[in-house]
């Protein structure tokens, strides 16, 4: 196990690892607050990295994932009165499976042709979710105060939840860099850069493109539960938006497509940029105009983003950052 | 029950028309550079705006509205093929799916300061014809009919003009057409903004229908995706017909289950069509 003295393994956790740990240590509501929404999108940008960053497959309506995984334990919660963990692993599962099944399917399709069935997959999940029974149809699911006692009241049951998230994120960078680094990363990576010749050299390029695209959809279902959970409630038209999406997409270009520090980075940088501009009495009416602006810029200038831009700046970092 | 059928099949089909103009403009702009257009939904947005400020404003009637609402159209398209597409044009879809993203999200942060989120109307109405148990509005017969208008124009365009004609060459095959002398970066400049034209046209008679905010271009993208996609991405009069057939569902679907299943049935043909028969029904069958 020699990847534990590479610089590139440990750098994320690490930092991901200190992060939390002050959090917990200041007890903060606010500072907790700010950490999950960072922390959720860092979560998030990563595991869509896996697929995108990997195998190049556009997944342009990945928050379906999100949604659905986040619908299933929210209903195990509310309704059937599972607890948190099961649920939300449970909510994670289904989001793997459902990638499994559409998957194997969509898949099949290259380039443009994915990412447009993946916002049709998206739209057709949030129609069909506002009309299922079960989930509440339109009006959405909310949560009883109730299931909250259960780890000793509200305030606990956020901390609760801030240290599973904190813990699924190491998780997933663990994830990232364990299949960049290995001989199935190896054939992915493949994939990317020529998927016939991939194959004709041995790669099985259905079944690695299906796994990987499994593995990055079960985060975001584990995730979406979380976070309806610490909201309380759900409607179709929060677990489904496109627009989230798309930002998801936009961390890991901002951060560097393919790398592990990249989504990281991105992610706390753009809702950084966002938070400030929100803020801000200058950028507040225009806040959604500027930041197209530079979304624009970086994908005219600067596509390989933040950290691929220094990987290729300095090559003697390359050994450093992943 | 059957007089309501046939009522809410021509009404649906009616509107068939206009989404296929829509859609013309997206799978125009494929079919020539490989870009899918997320900007388009906003376009469609600024071309109902555009009607509504020349009527409110100016007065202008508003179908004669709609000639410099094609114009502003060419023109924005043209711009926002320099500014955000050019580069990206041979990069990766990703590239282009993310700047034309970009425009999207600039074009609505900018007309929401302005214009703000909330409804707007065109207050003009035509009245509507009567036959035997159908009421058909005309403004809904005047957007059929422009809908045909433009579609015919389009073809007369691409087939009997010389810059229509390299516009086909550049979509055939880029490297021979520059070898045969076509300026191929113009030509595909052109068809942006003829893509971002058509966008603003179809805006502008769906303005003549419903009311509108900034946002409403975005179930009209989506819907024109799945009618590319039905039609073959690429093919114009497949858009049409494209249209037509998402037309004809919505006027029949809501006979037998509640109307918020369409939306469910729509996504889920879409995706049947991309896997079964990614190139669509007018398409060549693929290998």
């Amino acid at each position: 196990m020699n990847f534990w003295r590479r610089p590139g393994f440990w750098i994320p956790l690490a930092i991901v690892a200190v992060w939390g740990g002050v959090v917990l240590l200041v007890h903060q509501d606010l500072m907790r607050e700010t950490a999950f929404i960072l922390l959720m999108a860092v979560a998030l940008a990563s595991s869509l990295n896996i697929l995108l960053g990997y195998t190049g497959y556009v997944s342009f309506g990945h928050i379906v994932f999100f949604g659905l995984g986040g619908y299933t334990g929210f209903y195990l919660l509310s309704v059937q009165g599972w607890s948190l963990i099961p649920a939300a692993l449970c909510g994670g599962l289904l989001a793997a499976v459902v990638a499994g099944l559409v998957g194997a399917a969509v898949l099949r399709l290259r380039g443009a042709y994915f990412a447009l069935a993946t916002i049709g997959i998206n739209e057709a999940a949030r129609a069909f979710v506002s009309n299922f029974g079960p989930f509440g149809g339109p009006i959405g699911l909310s949560i009883n105060f109730s299931a909250y006692q259960k780890y000793g009241g509200a305030g606990d049951a956020l901390w609760y939840t801030f240290i599973f998230l904190w813990i699924i994120t190491m998780v997933i960078l663990l994830v990232s860099y364990l299949v960049k680094n290995s001989r199935f990363g190896l054939g992915l990576m493949a994939i990317r850069e020529d998927e016939d010749a991939a194959m004709v050299m041995g790669v099985k390029a259905p079944r690695a493109k299906n796994i990987t695209f499994m593995i990055s959809a079960f985060f975001p279902g584990v995730i979406g539960t979380l976070y309806f959970f610490k909201n309380g409630n759900l409607e179709p038209g929060d677990a489904f938006q496109l627009n989230m999406s798309i930002e998801m997409l936009v961390m890991v270009m901002l951060g560097g497509i393919g790398t592990i520090l990249g989504p990281m980075a991105g992610a706390v940088g753009y809702q950084w940029l966002r938070g400030y501009l929100l803020t801000s009495p200058i950028f507040k009416n225009l806040q959604l105009a500027f930041a197209g602006a530079i979304l624009l810029l970086i994908i005219l200038f600067v596509p390989a983003g933040a950290i691929g831009w220094v990987r290729h700046r300095f090559r003697r970092l390359q050994r450093v950052l992943e | 029950m059957l007089d309501q059928l046939v009522a809410s099949l021509t009404d649906g089909i009616l509107l068939g028309f206009v989404y296929g103009v829509a859609a013309m403009g997206l799978t125009l702009i494929w079919g020539v550079m490989e870009v899918i257009n997320l900007a388009h939904g906003p376009v469609i947005a600024l071309g109902m705006f555009g009607t509504y400020l020349l009527f409110t404003h100016l007065g202008l009637n508003p179908y004669l509205a709609l000639i410099p609402v094609a114009g502003m159209g060419l023109l924005l398209g043209l711009v926002i093929y320099v500014i955000a597409v050019q580069r990206v044009i041979n990069a990766p879809p990703l590239s282009s799916l993310l700047s034309t993203f970009a425009v999207n999200m600039i074009i609505i942060g900018v007309c929401t300061a302005i214009f703000s989120t909330s409804p707007q109307n065109i207050n003009y109405s035509l009245g509507s014809l009567s036959v035997a148990f159908l009421n058909i509005n005309y403004s809904r017969l005047i957007g059929a009919l422009g809908a045909i208008l433009v579609t015919a124009g389009l073809y007369s365009f691409l087939y009997f003009t010389r810059p229509g004609k390299a516009i086909r060459a550049v979509a055939n095959n880029r490297a021979a057409a520059e070898l045969m002398g076509i300026p191929s970066g113009q030509m595909l400049a052109l068809t942006f903004g003829l893509g971002t034209m058509l966008a603003a046209v179809a805006g502008g008679l769906i303005a003549t229908f419903f009311p509108f905010t900034i946002l409403s271009g975005s179930p009209y993208e989506l819907k024109s995706f799945v009618i590319c996609v039905l039609g073959g991405l690429g093919n114009p009069l497949g858009a049409l017909l494209g249209g037509l057939i998402l037309g004809f569902l919505e006027g029949l679907i809501p006979a037998f289950l509640p109307v918020s299943w369409v939306p469910v049935l729509e996504f889920g043909l879409f995706v049947l069509v991309l896997l079964v028969r990614p190139t669509g029904l007018l398409g060549e069958p693929s290998k």
